[in-house]
């Protein structure tokens, strides 16, 4: 199914685990550095709110005064476990994109705030590149380095899957359970 | 041989290191897809990853966006010596990354402070050695950061997970790595296998694995045995690719040994993703690849 922005509330309220889903509009990406820098009370850069946060660290080079990007698959998700919920609560974040699932936190603040967790195709770089039809924008630049840098996506059906939703529900903790028992009957 | 020459051909390795997958590699993902449910997630997945490998194959681009450590083993012959090879290696590196054939991913560990260029204390990681062999042999692989994450040293006895210090024990500390991973090394992965060794050995010889084929056996009966039991039972653990679910979980499993001391015994399990970029080649003295190391 497609989904377009505005990223509002209830078209992500609406949303279910295990749905395969195309995004389109407005995404910014945001990894360790920027995590780390507004839970820290740094001022965002761009408006966060009603937003989508894409875990990416991409390659984006300039070719003749204008950003190209080389590749734009997701990063691990995991490590901003400590400030997602929070930055979600803050800014109504209503979406991340990301790979690996979130943890317990992430998941009650998706509950909370009206907000989902999408995971995309880990290591897909060339087909999410595709997806990106602009780059609108960077944001801290200098002092993050590329990759951990805020860069504004314009995207079209980028592909994910809702693995975390905002019922309560998540894929991840789901299939640890079935593989858990899995392994308890093969040792 | 110029060294403007032999750079040139180490930054075409890394271009197609980057960029392709070894046909090995392409065959099982393809096999995993064609074994997955209709409709599934997992499917879906999988598909996004075989049309991911066949887009950066055609427009030269990095399969993944995480390029990864940049590890290079190389075989000088006495043409070749070492601070030359590292010279030009080091350069080749940093054109690639102006090329966008490799991303921005050398930090320093103190500062946090990005090079940009690939280069810094370690990056990239050199094994070197001499040979009597008149062609020099080059062999690298990139290795993603998300994967490396969830590799993990055991030390046996582990009462945890009820692991002692045999076969039985080693296959549990690998069965319970690849339970731990879930999806978050972005599977369906390889595992390479390192029993003894000290911690450092360990997880050395468990990545020199990774230089093996996937579909290749164990010269030991014993540790082929083991290969191919590891990966049947993890794939029936219902992980699947990016952990959606699914029984497409490991690609394969590469295991070797090492002696030990009697007061340590180690398993250490490094996971590669299924961006599994390895390549390598042999090169004459007149600068000629005279071979590609895999298909
Ligand atoms: S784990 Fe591998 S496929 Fe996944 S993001 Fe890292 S390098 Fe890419």
């Amino acid at each position: 199914m497609l989904l377009e922005a505005p990223f509002t509330e209830a078209k992500i309220r609406a949303l279910e685990v295990g749905q395969m889903v195309e995004i389109s509009g407005l995404v910014y990406t945001g990894r360790d550095a920027v995590h780390k820098y507004l839970h820290d009370g740094g001022k965002p850069p761009v408006n966060l709110i009603n937003s989508i946060v894409y875990h990416c660290g991409p390659v984006v080079v300039q070719e003749r005064g204008k950003w190209v990007v080389k590749a734009a698959g997701p990063t691990t998700s995991i490590r901003e476990e400590p400030y997602q919920g929070p930055l979600m609560e803050q800014y109504k974040i209503r979406g991340v994109i990301g790979k690996g699932g979130m943890g317990p936190k992430t998941l009650e603040y998706c509950r909370k705030v009206g907000s989902v967790y999408f995971h995309a195709i880990g290591g897909a770089a060339q087909v999410l590149a595709e997806k990106v039809v602009a780059v609108e924008g960077v944001h801290m630049l200098e002092e993050f380095g590329s990759p951990e840098a805020i860069w504004e996506f314009r995207v079209e059906r980028f592909p994910v899957v809702v693995t975390m939703d905002s019922h309560g529900r998540s894929l991840h903790e789901d299939v640890q359970a079935v593989s858990q028992a899995a392994l308890d009957r093969l040792v | 041989m110029d060294s403007k020459i032999l750079q040139a051909q180490l930054l075409e390795l890394i271009r197609r290191t980057s960029s392709r997958l070894p046909g090995d590699v392409v065959r099982s993902i393809e096999k995993g897809w064609r074994k997955e449910k209709k409709g599934s997630t997992a499917k879906y997945a999988l598909k996004v990853v075989l049309d991911n490998i066949a887009m950066a194959r055609d427009k030269s681009q990095p399969l993944c966006q995480d390029t990864g450590t940049i590890i290079c083993y190389a075989d000088l012959p006495a043409w070749c010596d070492e601070p030359t090879f590292k010279k030009a290696y080091e350069r080749a590196v940093v054109q690639a990354t102006k090329k966008g054939y490799l991303r921005q991913n050398s930090v320093d560990s103190i500062t946090g402070k990005n090079s940009g260029n690939n280069l810094g204390p370690g990056n990239p990681a050199f094994h070197l050695h001499q040979t009597r062999a008149r062609t020099l042999t080059v062999r690298m692989m990139l290795k993603g950061g998300g994967c490396e994450n969830v590799g993990a040293q055991y030390t046996v006895p582990d009462t945890r997970i009820g692991a002692g210090r045999d076969l039985a024990g080693v296959r549990k500390c690998i069965l319970d790595a690849v339970h731990q991973a879930q999806g978050k090394g972005c599977g369906p992965g390889i595992l390479g296998v390192c029993i003894g060794g000290d911690r450092g050995a360990g997880y050395l010889a468990s990545k020199e694995e990774f230089f093996r084929e996937i579909d290749d056996a164990n010269d030991d009966p014993r540790l082929a045995r083991m290969e191919r039991q590891i990966v049947k039972e993890a794939n029936s653990l219902g992980i699947g690719p990016m952990g959606f679910g699914g029984s497409t979980t490991l690609l394969g499993c590469k295991i070797t040994h090492r002696n030990r001391v009697p007061a340590s015994f180690f398993v250490s399990v490094s996971y590669m993703c299924w961006a599994f970029r390895r390549d390598g080649f042999k090169l004459s003295e007149g600068g000629k690849i005279t071979s590609w190391l895999y298909e």
